[in-house]
C-alpha cells in the first residue's frame, strides 16, 4: 500500500484508538491537516497550543488514556513547552507531534524552523525526529508505548514536512521492540515480605499516597490495603482521591500546605508506608526531619524516585497496583492480631490533633475563598471533576473539595503552572462529556490562558469557571505578608477585566457573587446552564492559606490559622 | 558524605541526540563530569560511553538510575568497586632543548611511551596508561616546559570473565 507519511500517520494514530486531539494547525503540518480532515479523528482547535498540551493533559487523566497533540513547527512547537513541562513533572501520558522543516533545511535556520527535540529533552520522557518516512509508524507505536508504560510521560514526536509528504510503500509496524527500554511492574518478593514484617510490627503506621497510585489505577488495592491494616492515609497534591476522602482513615494531604492532622501523623509515625510518590520538597519541607520517628517503605515504578529526597528502609521497585496486589495477599496469610486494640491509642491520638487544629476559617461579611469551595463540593456531592489554577485557590481546592474517586482532582503539581485549569478542564470535559468539570481559579491565572474560552465556545463544551477573585496573586502576596514584611511587590493586579463581560464576549454566561449570602445562589445558577460560565466571586483580598509550612522547614512545624 | 571519583561504563544505542541526552542529565542535574569518552563496540549499532564521575553514594546511585531511565541506554556497569583496568592517552608536546633531550629520552624509556613528532623545539610524547603514570610523567615534564597537552578521557573495560 503506497502511502504519504501524513496518511501512515493517521493509520497509526486509528490504530492507538485516538478520538481527540487537541492542536493548531501551520505551514509545516499542513499535509497533515489535510489528512486528518478525512478522518473521523476530532479535532479540537485550541487557541494558543499550550492550551493543547494542558488539554491534553486533562483529557488524560480525565480518561485515565492518553492525550494527543498536534501542532505546527517553530512557535507552535516552542509554544508547547510549558505544558509538556508540566505533563513531564505529573507523569501524564501524552504523544504531541510537532511539524518540522524539511530535513534538507534543518540546521540552517529555514523560517520557523526550532530545535524542538533539543528544547525539549530534559521535559519529555522521550523524543523523535523522524528523518525518514519509512521509520514513521514505528517511531509513533513506540511513542504511544513508552508515553503510557512504567512511568508515564509526554513523548514528542517532530516530524518534518516532506517526512509527511513523501509516499512509501507502508507495512504496518511489527510489535515493539525496545532493548533498553524494560520498564519493572513486578515487584521483589523478597523486599515485600520485609515490608510485610514492618507492617505487622507497626504500632503507628502511616500510608503516603501519590499520583502514582493513580495512574497505575491502584485505589482499589490501596482502599483494600489500607483497611485490611487499619492503617491512616495522608496524600500528596497529586494523590488526592487515590483513596475516599470522606474516610474515616483519610488524613487529608500532606506537606506545605497539609492538614495539622496528616503532617503531625507523619512526624510522629513509626512505619511510613509510601505508596506512588517522590517526597517532593513541598511534601517533605525539611528533609532531615521529615518522618524521623520512623521506618520508610517506598514502592514506585520509577527506580530514580527512591532514595532521590529520603533515605528508606525497604525500597520496592513496582507498579503500585501490581504491588499492592502482592502486599494484599501476603497479607490475608498473616494474623495480624486485633487491629482494633493495636490501633486504638494511635488512633486516638490523630483524632486529637483532628479536634486541635481542623481547618478553619470564618465566615464575616466578606466572602471567604474556602466557603465558597466548601459550597461548591456541597452543591456537587462531591461529584464534580475539578481541575485548578495555580496559587491559593489551588490549595483551598486540594484542602476543601474531598475526592472519593481518583482522576477527580486535576491539577498541575509538580510544574504548578498557572494557567493550566481552563484548558485542563477542556479536555476533561471531552473526555467525559457527562460530567460535572469546574476549574477553581485565581483571578491572575485565569488571564494566562483565558483564550480557550473561545475553544469551550466553539465545541460547546459546558465547563464551569470559579475565580477566587482577591485582585491578587494572591499565593505570592502570602508569601510577601508572612516573610517579606507585606512588602507587596507587583503582586497586586490594579486592573482585571469584568470577568462577567469577558464571559459574555466568549459567548459564555457570566456571574458576579460579592456577598456570601449570593454564594449558594449563583453557585447553584452557574452550574445548572448548559453552556461555559465563569462565575466571579469576589473574596476576601488578603486571606491566607493555613495551616502553612514555611519553605525548608519540618512539616510539623506550621503556621496555624 | 564523602566524594569519590567513579567509573561508570554504559551501553547506548548508537543513535543521534544520545550523547547530549546523557551529559544534558549530567547538566541539568548539577551532577559531575570529569571526563566522558564514546565509541563505537563491536555491535555497530551500540556505543561505549566511559564517564568518570565525583559524587557521594547517594549521588552515583542516582546518577546510575538516571542513565537507566534514558530509553537509548541499555546498560550502566559502575566499575568502581569491582575489578576493572582504565587507561587514557596523551598527547604531551614538550619543550626540548638541547640540554634537556637526553633527559626527555631517558623518560620516555622509563614509562614506556613514544616519541611520535620532533620538532626544532619540541618533542610530542604519546604516553597511555592510569591515573598515576600519567600524572607522574606530567609532574617530571612539568619543569622542563610543557607547551601542550591533549588527552583522552579515560577509557575501561571490567577484568570479569563475563562479558557485559
Ligand atoms: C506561569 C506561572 N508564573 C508564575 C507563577 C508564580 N505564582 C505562583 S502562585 C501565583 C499567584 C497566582 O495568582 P492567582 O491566580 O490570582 O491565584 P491566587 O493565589 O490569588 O488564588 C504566582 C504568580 C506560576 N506558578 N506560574
Ligand atoms: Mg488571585
Amino acid at each position: 500500500m503506497k502511502l504519504t507519511g501524513a496518511q501512515i500517520l493517521m493509520e497509526m494514530l486509528k490504530e492507538e484508538g485516538v478520538k481527540t486531539i487537541f492542536g493548531f494547525p501551520g505551514g509545516a503540518v499542513i499535509d497533515i491537516y489535510d489528512e486528518l480532515a478525512k478522518t473521523d479523528i476530532h479535532h479540537v482547535l485550541v487557541r494558543h497550543e499550550q492550551g493543547a498540551v494542558h488539554a491534553a493533559d486533562g483529557y488524560a487523566r480525565a480518561s485515565g488514556g492518553v492525550g494527543v497533540v498536534l501542532v505546527t513547527s517553530g512557535p507552535g512547537a516552542t509554544n508547547t513547552v510549558t505544558g509538556i513541562a508540566s505533563a513531564y513533572m505529573d507523569s501524564i501520558p501524552i504523544v504531541i507531534f510537532t511539524g518540522q522543516v524539511p530535513t534538507q533545511l534543518i540546521g540552517n535556520d529555514a523560517f520557523q524552523e526550532v530545535d524542538i527535540v533539543g528544547i525539549t529533552r530534559p521535559c519529555t520522557k522521550h523524543n523523535y525526529l523522524v528523518k525518514d518516512t519509512n521509520d514513521l509508524a514505528r517511531i509513533v507505536k513506540e511513542a504511544f508505548y513508552i508515553a503510557q508504560s512504567g512511568r508515564p510521560g509526554p513523548v514528542l514526536v517532530d516530524i518534518p514536512k516532506n517526512v509527511a509528504a513523501t509516499r512509501i510503500d507502508y507495512k504496518p509496524p511489527k510489535k515493539i521492540q525496545l532493548r533498553s527500554y524494560n520498564p519493572t511492574y513486578k515487584p521483589n518478593m523478597r523486599q515485600l515480605s520485609k515490608a510485610v514484617s514492618l507492617i505487622k510490627d507497626a504500632k503507628k503506621p502511616v500510608i503516603f499516597a501519590g499520583g502514582g497510585v493513580v495512574l497505575a489505577k491502584a485505589s482499589k488495592e490501596l482502599t483494600e490495603f489500607a483497611r485490611k491494616i487499619k492503617t491512616p492515609l495522608t496524600g500528596s497534591l497529586m494523590g488526592l482521591g487515590a483513596f475516599p476522602g470522606t474516610d474515616p482513615l483519610w488524613l487529608g494531604m500532606i506537606g506545605m500546605h497539609g492538614t495539622y492532622r496528616a503532617n503531625m501523623s507523619t512526624g510522629a509515625c513509626d512505619l511510613l508506608i509510601g505508596i506512588g510518590v517522590r517526597f517532593d520538597d513541598r511534601v517533605t519541607g525539611k528533609t532531615d526531619e521529615f518522618a524521623s520517628q520512623a521506618k520508610i517503605i517506598h514502592i514506585d515504578i520509577d527506580p530514580t524516585s527512591i532514595q532521590k529526597n529520603i533515605p528508606v528502609t525497604v525500597p520496592i521497585v513496582g507498579d503500585c497496583k501490581a504491588t499492592l496486589e502482592l502486599l494484599n495477599k501476603l497479607l490475608d496469610k498473616e494474623d495480624l492480631g486485633d487491629l482494633n486494640e493495636k490501633r486504638k491509642q494511635w488512633l486516638d491520638q490523630i483524632e486529637e490533633w483532628k479536634s486541635t487544629n481542623p481547618l478553619a476559617y470564618v465566615q464575616k461579611d466578606i466572602i471567604k475563598p474556602q466557603f465558597v469551595v466548601e459550597k461548591l463540593y456541597e452543591l456537587t456531592k462531591g461529584k464534580a471533576i475539578i481541575t485548578t489554577e495555580v496559587g491559593q485557590n489551588q490549595m483551598w481546592a486540594a484542602q476543601y473539595y474531598h475526592f472519593d474517586k481518583p482522576n477527580h482532582f486535576i491539577t498541575s503539581g509538580g510544574l504548578g503552572v498557572m494557567g493550566f485549569g481552563l484548558p485542563a478542564a477542556i479536555g476533561a470535559q471531552l473526555a467525559c462529556p457527562k460530567k460535572l468539570v469546574v476549574d477553581i481559579a485565581g483571578d491572575g491565572s485565569i488571564q494566562m490562558n483565558i483564550q480557550e474560552m473561545a475553544t469551550a465556545a466553539q465545541c460547546g463544551l459546558p465547563v464551569k469557571v470559579v475565580i477566587l477573585n482577591n485582585g491578587y496573586l494572591g499565593m505570592v502576596r502570602q508569601w510577601q505578608e508572612l516573610f517579606y514584611e507585606k512588602r507587596y511587590s507587583q503582586t497586586c493586579m490594579e486592573y482585571a477585566p469584568d470577568f462577567v463581560k469577558l464571559a459574555e464576549a466568549y459567548g459564555a454566561v457570566g456571574l458576579r457573587a460579592t456577598k456570601p449570602e449570593e454564594v449558594e445562589k449563583v453557585l447553584k445558577k452557574g452550574l445548572s446552564i448548559p453552556k461555559a460560565v465563569i462565575m466571579d466571586f469576589v473574596v476576601e483580598k488578603e486571606e491566607c492559606v493555613y495551616p502553612m509550612v514555611p519553605a525548608g522547614a519540618p512539616i510539623t512545624k506550621m503556621l496555624l490559622v | 558524605m564523602t566524594e569519590e571519583k567513579h567509573v561508570l561504563s554504559i551501553l547506548v544505542e548508537n543513535q543521534p541526540g544520545v550523547l547530549s541526552r546523557i551529559s544534558g542529565l549530567f547538566g541539568g542535574r548539577g551532577y559531575n563530569i570529569d571526563s566522558l569518552c564514546v565509541a563505537e563496540t563491536t555491535e555497530p549499532n551500540v556505543s561505549r560511553v566511559t564517564i568518570v564521575t565525583t559524587g557521594s553514594k547517594q549521588i552515583i546511585e542516582q546518577i546510575i538510575k538516571q542513565l537507566h531511565k534514558l530509553i537509548n541506554v541499555i546498560k550502566v556497569i559502575e566499575l568502581t568497586g569491582t575489578e576493572f583496568v582504565q587507561r587514557e592517552m596523551a598527547l604531551i608536546k614538550v619543550k626540548a632543548k638541547p640540554e634537556h633531550r637526553a633527559e626527555i629520552l631517558r623518560m620516555v624509556d622509563i614509562f614506556r611511551c613514544k616519541i611520535i613528532d620532533v620538532g626544532l623545539e619540541h618533542y610530542i610524547i604519546e604516553i597511555t596508561g592510569d591515573e598515576d603514570k600519567l600524572s607522574a610523567i606530567l609532574s617530571l615534564l612539568k619543569p622542563l616546559g610543557i607547551k601542550e597537552i591533549a588527552k583522552t578521557g579515560f577509557i575501561a573495560l571490567s577484568r570479569e570473565p563475563k562479558v557485559v
